[in-house]
């Protein structure tokens, strides 16, 4: 007669992941309706692209013993560097006789590795810091406010240029330091914010009348709901990262060994930079990278701004 | 409303108590003993180190050591500078701090007068041409590369268009024998600038008592613009009038980047507090009553959301420090920034220990400013 079909449950990652795709559909419409974060994101897919292409190249069309970003050097053009763009190099070279284009390309990589893993840090220590105030409150969160007032009201260039008489700043030890450093800053302020609006919530009195414990109530309940905004803060983070990397290179300050700050600061260092247009090529490329990969992450912020917060939605 | 203040000032003293700590085991985290400093250097004999050890109290434990700095902090006894040997470093701080406090205030405020309104404005646009375009302006002002928009506005302004100095405090040729010390001059100026400032700020309690809006607005820009002609007929008057000029012209660059780096924070900040009151009902239930949409905005809206843009502006202003001390390198504006990135680079410690102090009291300073402000705007805020 009829066969017996026991029913058969979906199982529960099938469901999570069409959950997921479904709130991701509706966030990506809003991110899009936003306007100037897609424009971030296409700035940031080009820096990508580069950062791609500069291995392929270097593999296939350049020369490395001309192209390479650091030890390379172009015979063919002794005693007329800095060259302006030609066929051969198409953001000319530096004083000391470097591919600019080669530079700018091979840059990119440390530049994402940095910005992302010192905004990584960051966005850790924070969501978990703003979390554990609001949950526990008293005297941890006077504790942790008072050192966000604190790194909040330090010059962080300043106190990275001293810092660095104490460190060697390599790439990785000055991703760490900022990364860490700005944990502890305004992000907690914010993020704790949102957890206390969290924590009042009808479901976080259901769990603790469960029984559940205070770890188990801020990993599974406190920071799922304010990771929204910890992902927001990151992409501000990166921006502040890479700047604050240009701005130290800049100066010379750090033990890096190639990259756009360091771009600059070879041609300020051998006074290019007087002359102004006249080497424009010196510092226009470096200077443009810089500022557009800000300018891009904090684009992609303000985007993601306006799907995390409803208020800032059109209508 | 004292109480509130109260509360901010025990709190702000704790700050500072915990960032004079700070800076003091940075400093004592250093190798080496940085009166070593220098060593090869013949103008500062033996003796001299002894004395300067001493001074510090650099001879004692490390807590003898913190106890010396805490007190030589508040008593301005910071010891000598290696670098201008054999000048005092509160001497030198005395004379740059000025600097970097007028050029910030100036530029601050113009930021503040250009934000505000633009924010406002494109807050009531949103989603118009007009608001993406000032939106993308002002995050591409805010990111840019502090060294890059020096460059590019030296080139413009001084190079191709040869308005403005390239950088620098004074002309020397101007100052070969002058009447009274620059110094004198630019503190001077710096009393015109916070008379003026003052000025503005008391005709709004001055013109309380007038009922119509619209006098009592025309009284206070008269106020204000009999307070400049005032200042400008007594320097013209006073025969300083061509060394005041110069330094202003020689402020006008920097002031300049400072400012253009810093609308957009405002602005953005505006803008997003704009927009989370417009959704208030009480917005809705003035226009509702048929007031002029300008009226609810400037009135109703901006009003309200003006007080979270003040108390997010404390936040921004560890890194407009950061960025003061790369538009004074650039501008070679005299500074505290460019005072403290020379004294980091040469190591020269004391320098280095005095402005990193002392920047941070200005901007705790500030922080109090701001706080005052915020409880005069907040109406909330009367006990």
């Amino acid at each position: 007669m009829t066969t017996q079909v026991g029913t058969r449950f979906e199982p529960l990652w099938k469901i999570r992941l069409r959950l997921f795709l479904k709130s991701f559909q509706k966030n990506w419409a809003l991110f899009w309706e936003s306007r100037i974060g897609p424009i971030g994101l296409g700035i940031i897919l080009v820096f990508v692209l580069m950062m791609i292409a500069h291995p392929i190249l270097m593999a296939t069309v350049w020369e490395p013993r001309v192209y390479d970003p650091i030890m390379g050097f172009d015979p063919t053009l002794l005693g007329k560097h800095p060259a302006p763009p030609s066929r051969a190099h198409p953001l000319g070279t530096d004083p000391i006789g470097r591919d600019i284009l080669s530079q700018l390309m091979w840059s990119t990589r440390s530049e994402f590795a940095l910005g992302v893993t010192s905004a990584l840090i960051t966005v850790v220590i924070g969501t978990l810091i703003g979390a554990i105030c609001a949950y526990f409150g008293g005297v941890v969160d006077a504790i942790f406010m008072r050192i966000a007032d604190l790194v909040m009201l330090f010059p962080f260039i300043a106190l990275l240029m001293v810092l660095r008489s104490v460190v060697h700043l390599d790439l990785l030890r000055l991703a760490l330091v900022m990364g860490i450093l700005s944990g502890f800053g305004g992000i907690t302020i914010t993020l704790k914010a949102q957890a206390l609006t969290v924590k009042v919530k009808p479901y976080i009195e259901a769990a603790k009348v469960a029984g559940g414990s205070a770890f188990h109530i801020i990993r599974r309940h406190i920071i799922p709901n304010i990771m929204p905004l910890s992902f927001l803060y990151m992409m501000f983070n990166v921006t502040g990262a890479v700047f604050t990397e240009a701005v130290l290179s800049y100066f010379g300050l750090l033990d890096i060994r190639m990259s756009w700050g360091i771009m600059i600061h070879t041609a300020a260092s051998a006074g290019y930079l007087g002359a102004f247009s006249q080497y424009w090529w010196l510092w226009a490329p470096p200077g443009a990278a810089i500022t557009l990969l800000c300018f891009a992450f904090y684009l992609v912020g303000r985007g993601l701004d306006t799907v995390v917060n409803p208020r800032l939605r059109k209508r | 409303m004292l109480r509130f203040i109260l509360s901010r000032l025990v709190q702000i003293a704790i700050t500072f108590f915990l960032f004079l700590t700070v800076v003091f085991l940075l400093f004592q985290a250093m190798p080496g003993d940085y009166t070593k400093q220098f060593i090869m250097n013949p103008k500062i004999p033996p003796e001299a180190r002894k004395a300067l050890q001493e001074r510090l109290g650099l001879t004692g434990s490390v807590w003898d050591q913190y106890i010396h700095y805490v007190r030589n902090v508040f008593t301005g006894n910071l010891g000598v500078s290696f670098q201008h040997y054999p000048r005092e470093v509160w001497d030198i701080i005395k004379e740059r701090l000025p600097r970097t406090a007028v050029l910030f205030l100036v530029a601050e405020l113009v930021a503040f007068a250009l934000g505000y309104p633009l924010g406002k404005y494109i807050a009531w646009r949103r989603g118009r041409t007009s608001d993406y375009v000032v939106t993308v302006t002002g995050i591409l002002f805010y990111t840019i590369f502090t060294p890059l928009l020096a460059i590019i506005l030296l080139f413009v302004f001084s190079n191709a268009l040869g308005w403005f100095r390239s950088g620098g405090f004074l002309t020397p040729s101007l100052w070969l024998r002058p009447p009274v010390q620059p110094q004198t001059v630019f503190l001077l100026l710096t009393a015109t600038v916070l008379g003026l400032l003052g000025l503005w700020s008391g005709s709004f309690f001055l013109t309380k008592r007038i009922g119509h809006p619209r006098p009592r607005a025309w009284t206070r820009r008269g106020l204000v613009l009999f307070g400049v002609i005032l200042a400008t007929w007594a320097w013209w008057s006073s025969g300083l009038g061509p060394y005041v000029w110069d330094i202003v012209w020689h402020m006008f660059l920097p002031v300049l980047a400072v400012t253009l780096i810093s609308f957009g924070g405002t602005m953005l900040l505006m803008r997003d507090s704009m927009l989370e009151v417009i959704r208030e009902d009480y917005i809705t239930t003035a226009k509702a009553k048929g007031l002029p949409d300008k009226v609810v905005r400037d009135k109703h809206a901006a009003r309200t959301a003006l007080l979270p843009t003040v108390t997010n502006f404390t936040i921004g202003l560890g890194f407009i420090v950061s960025g003061g001390i790369v538009t004074e390198t650039m501008f070679s504006w005299k500074g505290m920034g460019l005072t403290y990135l020379e004294a980091v680079l040469q190591q020269d410690f004391p320098l280095a220990m005095g402005c990193l102090t002392f920047t941070g009291i200005l901007v705790l300073l500030l922080h109090l400013v701001v706080d005052v402000l915020y409880a005069l705007l907040d109406p909330r805020i009367s006990y």
